[in-house]
């Protein structure tokens, strides 16, 4: 029998999903309802916004209402719903490839802006959708498909690339730590301004075989085993953290949000009454 | 002025060129003719070739660019060799006095100090459009003294007004003077 | 009711006006000329009503942004130009499958690529068409005066919105940068279409399912609780995903069949001195100004001369064009690119009739004598 958490946020006559057995991605998507059923929010100022890739499926699960985009552009759809109307909680879920390559200009700048989007990337460190291609965040030295020597290419640190855009809100969560990630979550939509939650989501099928990381089970226990609290990560020296992955709050402040600003260009402009 | 009447404007950027056949537009506009108005120029926004053009006529104007200038106002020497001879050969020729002489056959050119009016007169060398609107009325006769007022503070930045007026005044009096030569 | 007023404008700044008129309260875009002037209005304009305007990061995000604000239930429009129009052609194509209403203006200017950045052309006849990928119906619009930027604007929202679809004005420099006088609407004289939503939520959920005799699905805004879903995949009436063949025909028939179906009301076209006219020629947008000249001339010599300019040209006009082929000798096509509406005015003459083309690429406008020239040629 489903869950209530299934019955009251999930499409479930478009259950089972189509991830792979093993994906993180699940997880993933379960937290982003969790932490939206522990803010009591009301599901009619929930938008659901997603680009294209594994990832982006997600949005078409979730009962509200969706909007599953063309490919990187799910942060500046999600620009436009925003503005349109601000009272919504718009929340995008996106993926490595999507965010960071292909919509890597719209994240820097919707950060830049700090509009109040909720930006939850499931990094799985591949594209997973055309069957295995290395991304931005896939680590150098790495097999892919398309790295079939190995990755040359240096990768983005997500939250760090948000933060010097301008987010106000940057966090990282992975697929085991599900309790600390929903929280972060919460955080992230609660918070004012442009936030961005990095999810470590694991991709058994491309990236773990291609790799050697072992089926679902051996790469949730990397998680388990290799991830560092941010709070306790900041005691450790840099080679103490060498192949570790530190979760937690990463980063946060108060900046103008821009919907708030706009409002105020209306009202200099004088259509506030109108 | 009657029937179809067609008038060039040629500088450099930033000499105000376009400013000034859209103040000439819009008079004519609130003086009840029908106008176009258009311009072309490069990818500099100073110091490029300028053009800009305007046709007045009583009835609805199809053709909304110049094919012979019955009016061409130069404010550089590039721009007077480049349109000079493309004006009728009766055309009016607004030249600025500070050009060289060039041949232009039996079109009728007047000289006026413009630039050095903007520069000296009224103080401000940015205002020497506001001058060649005020001097080309007067001569051409285009609307009356109050529309054109009326144009010029419609197209011109709030806080200048005084300047401008001034300008205009400037350019009114060497269209008189120049008409009465 | 206030009154009308009369103004002098450029066709970019009229654009903005109609869109207002029109109810437009939302505007993304990204700078590029000739079409700047466009973003510059909807800056100042759109705070003074209530609305609001975003400068994007590119032309793709423009057009996303676009399409977010109106599935939120706020009309919207962007602006740009050939490399723009180019950049927004995936989205365009994603707001034709997901069916939300938009208007995207491409004031044309002298291609290929970086082209000629301020000169004037009607390169983009074709892509307006057929730049994005797949099949899918478009309605383009393309005024030849300032006063035409207004209205045909006003319909570009009023078409998009009727049948959930984008609409392209195609606009050109010499409209776009040219200053007229126009005669614009009082407040509240516009009566725009407004979008057709579902009261019943759970009707609502269905946000691509046909109700007889309407025109296109009612479509609900965001966050009135319909909870349905958008995807640019094709999709049932249901909105979701799907690989089945009989309803991927299905939905692309029903799109293409609201616009086939409609065309009557689509269409607009003008047609000059075509009375006892022996040659037409055919052309649109501001070319047309040229081609007005010519044949007054034309006319004033004893060449009968008319001319027929799609307004819409998209759908191409394909019946009133097929019923002038039958009636004149010759057909003229007068465009400012190397033959892309003649390419359409072929297909509609079928060969009944001589189909002759002049078309520029240099970045310069035709004079009338030009067209004068070919008329008197033509005339011998």
């Amino acid at each position: 029998m489903a869950s209530r958490l299934i019955e009251t946020y999930m499409r479930q006559e478009h259950l089972p999903h189509i991830w792979c057995g093993g994906c993180g991605h699940g997880i993933l998507m379960r937290d982003v309802a969790q932490a939206i059923d522990n803010l009591k929010l009301n599901p009619k100022d929930v938008v659901i916004v997603s680009g294209i890739g594994c990832s982006s499926r997600a949005a078409g699960y979730m009962n509200f209402d969706t909007i599953h985009t063309t490919h990187g552009r799910a942060i500046a759809f999600a620009t436009g719903i925003k503005m349109a109307k601000p009272r919504l909680k718009v929340i995008v879920v996106t993926g490595d490839g999507d965010a960071t390559a292909i919509g890597g200009n719209h994240l820097i700048h919707a950060a830049r802006r700090n509009i109040d989007l909720t930006v939850v990337v499931f990094n799985n460190s591949i594209y997973g959708m055309t069957g295995g291609q290395f991304s931005p965040t896939t680590p150098t030295g790495d097999m892919a498909t398309t790295a079939p020597y190995g990755s040359i290419d240096p990768n983005f640190d997500i939250p760090r690339l948000a933060e010097a855009a301008g987010a106000t809100y940057t966090a990282r969560g992975t697929a085991y730590h599900a309790a600390q990630t929903i929280r972060l979550i919460e955080n992230a939509i609660l918070h004012e301004g442009f936030s961005l939650v990095e999810c470590i989501s694991v991709c058994p099928t491309y990236y773990g075989r291609k790799n050697h990381k072992g089926g679902a089970v051996e790469m949730m226990k990397w998680q388990r085993d290799n991830a560092v609290p941010a709070a306790k990560a900041k005691t450790l020296r840099p080679e103490e953290l060498a192949g570790k992955l530190v979760y937690g709050e990463l980063s946060c402040c108060e900046r103008p949000e821009y919907t708030q600003e706009y409002q105020k260009i209306i009202e200099k402009a004088g259509g506030a009454e109108r | 002025m009657n029937g179809r009447y067609e008038m060039r404007f040629t500088g450099s950027g930033g000499q105000g060129v376009i400013l000034c056949s859209i103040i000439l537009a819009e008079a004519a506009f609130l003086a009840g003719k029908q106008v176009a108005q258009s311009q072309a120029y490069g990818p500099e926004a100073r110091g490029g070739l300028c053009r800009a053009e305007l046709v007045i006529d009583d009835r609805r104007i199809a053709y909304p660019k110049v094919t012979k200038a019955d009016f061409l106002m130069a404010l550089t020497q590039a721009s007077l060799e480049k349109y000079g001879e493309t004006a009728r050969e009766d055309a009016w020729v607004l030249v600025d006095s500070s050009l060289d002489e060039t041949n232009l056959g039996g079109r009728r050119v007047i000289k006026l100090p413009v630039l050095e009016t903007a520069a000296k007169e009224v103080g401000r060398a940015m205002t020497a459009n506001i001058v060649a609107v005020g001097a080309i009325n007067e001569l051409l006769e285009i609307v009356p003294d109050a529309v054109i007022e009326k144009a010029v503070r419609m197209r011109i930045p709030k806080g200048t007004e005084e300047l401008n007026m001034k300008a205009l005044e400037a350019g009114k009096r060497l269209g008189a003077a120049a008409r009465e030569r | 009711m206030t009154e009308r007023t009369r103004a002098l404008m450029q066709g970019n700044e009229a654009v903005v006006e109609g869109a207002i008129a029109a109810g437009m309260r939302f505007f993304a875009g990204y700078p590029i000329t000739p079409s700047t002037e466009i973003a510059e209005g909807c800056a100042l304009r759109l705070p003074q009503v209530g609305g609001k305007f975003i400068q994007m990061e590119d032309e793709l995000a423009s057009m996303a942004a676009v399409i977010g604000a109106s599935a939120a239930g706020v009309k919207s429009m962007t602006a740009t130009s050939g490399p723009g129009f180019s950049l927004k052609q995936e989205n365009i194509g994603y707001a034709a499958l997901a069916e939300i209403p938009c208007v995207i203006v491409d004031v044309q200017r002298a291609g290929p690529s970086t082209g000629l950045p301020t000169s004037p052309s009607q390169g983009d006849y074709m892509q307006a068409r057929w730049g994005t990928h797949g099949d899918h119906p478009v309605i383009a619009l393309s005024p030849s005066s300032v006063q035409e930027a207004y209205t045909e604007t006003i319909r570009a929202f009023d078409l998009s919105e009727k049948y959930r679809m984008p609409v392209i004005l195609l606009m050109d420099e010499i409209v776009g940068h040219m200053r007229e006088g126009i005669e614009l609407a009082g407040r509240g004289e516009v009566k725009p279409f407004e979008r057709q939503t579902c009261a019943d939520t759970a009707e609502a959920a269905k946000p691509y399912k046909m109700r007889n005799g309407e025109l296109a699905p009612r479509m609900t805004p965001f966050g009135e609780g319909a909870f349905y879903n958008v995807t640019g995949l094709i999709h049932g009436e249901d909105g979701f995903p799907t690989n089945d063949h009989g309803i991927a025909a299905a939905q692309c028939m029903r799109l293409m069949r609201k616009i086939e179906e409609n065309e009557a009301e689509i269409e607009r076209y003008e047609t000059a001195a075509m009375d006892d006219a022996d040659v037409c020629i055919v052309t649109f947008g501001g070319t047309a100004r040229s081609v007005q000249a010519a044949v007054e001339t034309a006319r004033a010599e004893g060449i009968r001369a008319g001319m027929f300019r799609p307004v819409t040209v998209w759908p191409f006009p394909e019946k009133a064009m097929r019923s002038i082929c039958e009636r004149v000798k010759k057909i003229v096509v007068v465009e400012l690119n190397y033959g892309q509406m003649k390419l359409e005015v072929e297909r509609a003459a079928a060969g009944v009739c001589e189909v002759l083309h002049i078309g520029r690429v240099d970045g310069a406008t035709f004079t009338p004598q030009d067209i004068l020239n070919k008329l008197r040629e033509v005339a011998k």
